[in-house]
Order: structure tokens, then sequence, then C-alpha cells
């Protein structure tokens, strides 16, 4: 069986099966997955632009009338496919929790203010070379009820589209050193410690503006075509 | 590079950034209705409700679908194919609601042909996320009373036993057709997912 994008490529997710976190253990299928070819229903996706975004929307510091609390940061990077090309014009969507922790969800019921100056939604697309750049404050850790004491580290939920629909990807971006990392069952139930690495931005000095915010790298592989020689099954 | 970036969950609360539907300050960059006045093919409505493994309804899943026109194009420019298309683009996206019901109004899309060029019967592509799903799945919508589905190469892939679960029936209504697809992410009517 010859696919255009090898599923070995699919071995950095995690299990959807991670006990740990125990939301998975009613939410994951028991039965096998299907393999198929792919058909150019695989290989199409949707193809979104300029269109839907506004500008200013990856700004998430100036969507209301007062700035929001916290420390600003710049969270900027390369969407890339697995062959390191750069995937360009493609829509890059992120939400995150305040500086204190707290999301504006509804359900989220954590005894953290809101901030009425932060929503906490943003998107962009990727210019020609795959570059996108986000201002936005760095997010609080928060507690959760997967078990006692339980922390999540500091992080920006990203949700990017690519080349095809399976080439589709959310994931969480993290910051380095965090002490919340050996605890946390979303970000172990990648089990290899360097695809985990890859969830980590990295601190970027020589992009930080001076008095004014930090920088943080953060590039986002996706599936590519040739990523390995196609599997002959 | 060395290897794709991994996935994490959508999490509870992707709701304000990706779904909000006039909920929160945010605006909707997709929603669940793909018709636009030039659109032409069969309205349809395709609904339904997602369980989890002990049968409760999952109200804080994200659905996405990606699907052809009604003559089997796809808007997208590696779909190379001369054939005339309109403003259709094809995917849309909602949340489930609190009762963990969804729906799409849509198109009943054309065929598309598998690599050998055999037609595939009209499918709709749709990745499921949530809280609790550390990876999207994947599956496929197809239609019930559609006589191109007895021939259609991936539905052959799957159990006959489990075939059923990858075919959304027409709900009995006026107006226009109405298509029943449940989603169980595990059980003993667990949805047909692909691994792509």
């Amino acid at each position: 069986m010859t696919l255009a994008y090898p599923i070995s490529s699919l071995k950095a997710h995690p299990a959807r099966l991670s006990p740990d976190y125990k939301s998975t253990v009613k939410r994951s299928p028991q039965k096998p997955l299907i393999i198929m070819r792919h058909t150019l229903s695989e290989l199409t996706g949707p193809v979104y632009g300029h269109e839907t975004v506004r500008e200013n929307d990856n700004d998430l510091t100036i969507q209301h009338k007062g700035e929001p609390l916290g420390e600003r940061i710049i969270v900027h990077g390369h969407v890339l496919d697995e062959d390191g090309r750069g995937v360009p014009n493609t829509l890059v969507e992120l939400w995150q929790a305040n500086a204190c922790g707290r999301y504006i969800h509804v359900v989220d019921q954590h005894p953290a203010p809101l901030d009425p100056n932060f929503t906490g939604a943003g998107r962009t697309t990727s210019d020609a070379s795959g570059y996108y750049k986000f201002i936005t404050i760095k997010p609080g850790a928060y507690p959760w009820g997967n078990h006692h004491n339980a922390w999540r580290p500091a992080h920006i939920h990203f949700s990017v589209f690519g080349h095809s629909f399976v080439s589709r990807l959310v994931t969480q971006m993290y910051f380095p050193g965090d002490p919340l990392f050996p605890f946390d069952p979303i970000f172990n139930s990648v089990t290899d410690a360097a695809a985990r690495e890859r969830m980590i931005s990295s601190f970027d000095l020589e992009n930080t503006k001076p008095e004014w915010a930090l920088a943080y790298r953060f590039n986002i592989v996706l599936r590519g075509k040739n990523a390995t020689p196609m599997e002959t099954k | 590079m060395s290897g794709i970036t991994p996935s994490q969950t959508v999490g509870p609360y992707f709701k304000y950034g990706l779904t909000p539907n006039g909920e929160y300050e945010w605006n909707d960059a997709f929603d669940g209705n793909l018709v636009t006045p030039d659109t032409s093919g069969e309205r349809i409505r395709v609904e339904g409700t997602v369980y989890d493994g002990d049968g409760k309804i999952v109200p804080d899943c994200m659905l996405e679908i990606w699907q052809a026109d009604s003559q089997g194009r796809f808007s997208d420019p590696q779909d190379k194919r001369a054939l005339p298309n309109t403003s259709f683009r094809g995917f849309g996206r909602v949340g489930t609601s609190k009762d963990g019901t969804y729906a799409f109004d849509t198109i009943k899309p054309g065929q598309v042909a598998d690599p050998d060029g055999k037609p595939q019967a009209p499918h709709i592509l749709m990745a499921v996320f949530a809280r609790g799903m550390l990876l999207h799945l994947y599956t496929r919508i197809y239609f019930g009373g559609e006589a191109a589905n007895a021939a259609d190469p991936v539905l052959a892939l799957v159990p006959a036993d489990r075939r059923a679960t990858l075919i959304a029936q027409q709900a009995n209504c006026t107006g226009n057709a109405v298509y029943r697809f449940d989603i169980h992410l595990q059980g003993d009517n667990e949805t047909v997912f692909f691994e792509v």
C-alpha cells in the first residue's frame, strides 16, 4: 500500500488511550482503525487565507479597551512540513488562559480572576515562507480535576491546517523549563522525549523587543508527503 | 526536520476560540453552514449526536467536515481537474451542543475517484476532536440508499458488520433531506475510524 503521507510519521503522536489522562478512557476507540489508501478526499484540504483573518487578530493584547494584565510576549515561528519546507498561507489559530490561568470559557470555574481586557483567542495566516507571529500575554498554570493536586503547565493551544485534511493538527505549545512537566499526563502522553521537546517553545533573545516583550519561538511541523521513503505493503 | 509536532487534546475550553457561535467576543472563522447562494447540488442536512464509551453524550466535541462539491470537485488548487466550481468551500466546523448534538447544512457531494480511478461513493470526511482525545479521529459519512455504496473501495475495507456505522440514514421529513449520523467514540456501536 503506497501512502502519499506516510503513516509512520504518526508515531510521534500520543496513544489515544493514555489512562493517566483519565478522560481518554471512555473517549478512545477500542476497535482497530481501518488503514486505507489516501484518495483525493484525504489529499486535499481546506484553503483559507487572509480573508478569514481581520487586522490585529494576531495581537491578543489590543482586542479590548485596555491592555490585558500579565507578561506581554511574542510567539512566533514557522509552520513547516516534515521535509523542512515552509507551509505558506495556512491558517493558524490559538486560544489560551489569561495570565492568572483562567479561561474565559463558561465551564472554567478556577477561582482566579477573569481579565476584562483579555479574550485569549487569535488567528493569523503564515506568510509565503510559512512564518507566523502572535503578540499575547504569557498564560498562567491552572489546576484541573484529573487527580489530586493536578496542574497543567502553562500552554497555548494551537490549531493548524497544512497541505491536506490529513495534515490537520491541534496541539499545545509549552514554555521552556516548566517545573510541572514531570507531573502532567497530557504532556507526557507523548512518550518519546524528543517528540515532547518539539512541543516546547524556545526562549528567543534575538527577537525579544527591548523595553517591551520577551519572544518565544515555536515551529510547528506537519506531516510531509515525502518524509520517509514510500511505504509498500 | 526530525519528526512532526505531536498532537495534544483540544481540551474542554476551545469553544470561545474555535466555535464561539455568538456566545463569546470572538467571530467564527467557520460554521456549520457550507451552502452559499450559488452552490449547486442537492441541499442536505447532516445531524447527529456524539456518545462516549458509556453511552453518555459528549457536549464538548468539535467536528470538522471536508467534502467535494456536487460534481465531485474539491475547493483546493491541488485538485487540478478541469471541472467548473462554485464558491462552495467544502469545509465546516461546529461544536456539539449541551445535549451532544450537531448539525451541518451542506450539499450531497459528487463522486470522487480512488487512486486507481475507481469511483468512490459520495462521502464526506469528518474529523472528531474533544477533551479526552489526544489525537483527533477521522471517519467518513456515506449516504443510505446510495447505490454506489456497494462498490465503494473504502467501505469494502470495513468488516461488513461495522459498515452501517459509516452510513448516514435519511430521516423521514419534508423539505431538504436530513441524514442522521451518530458518532460512538467507543463501545458496541463504535463508529469506524480510519488510520490516515
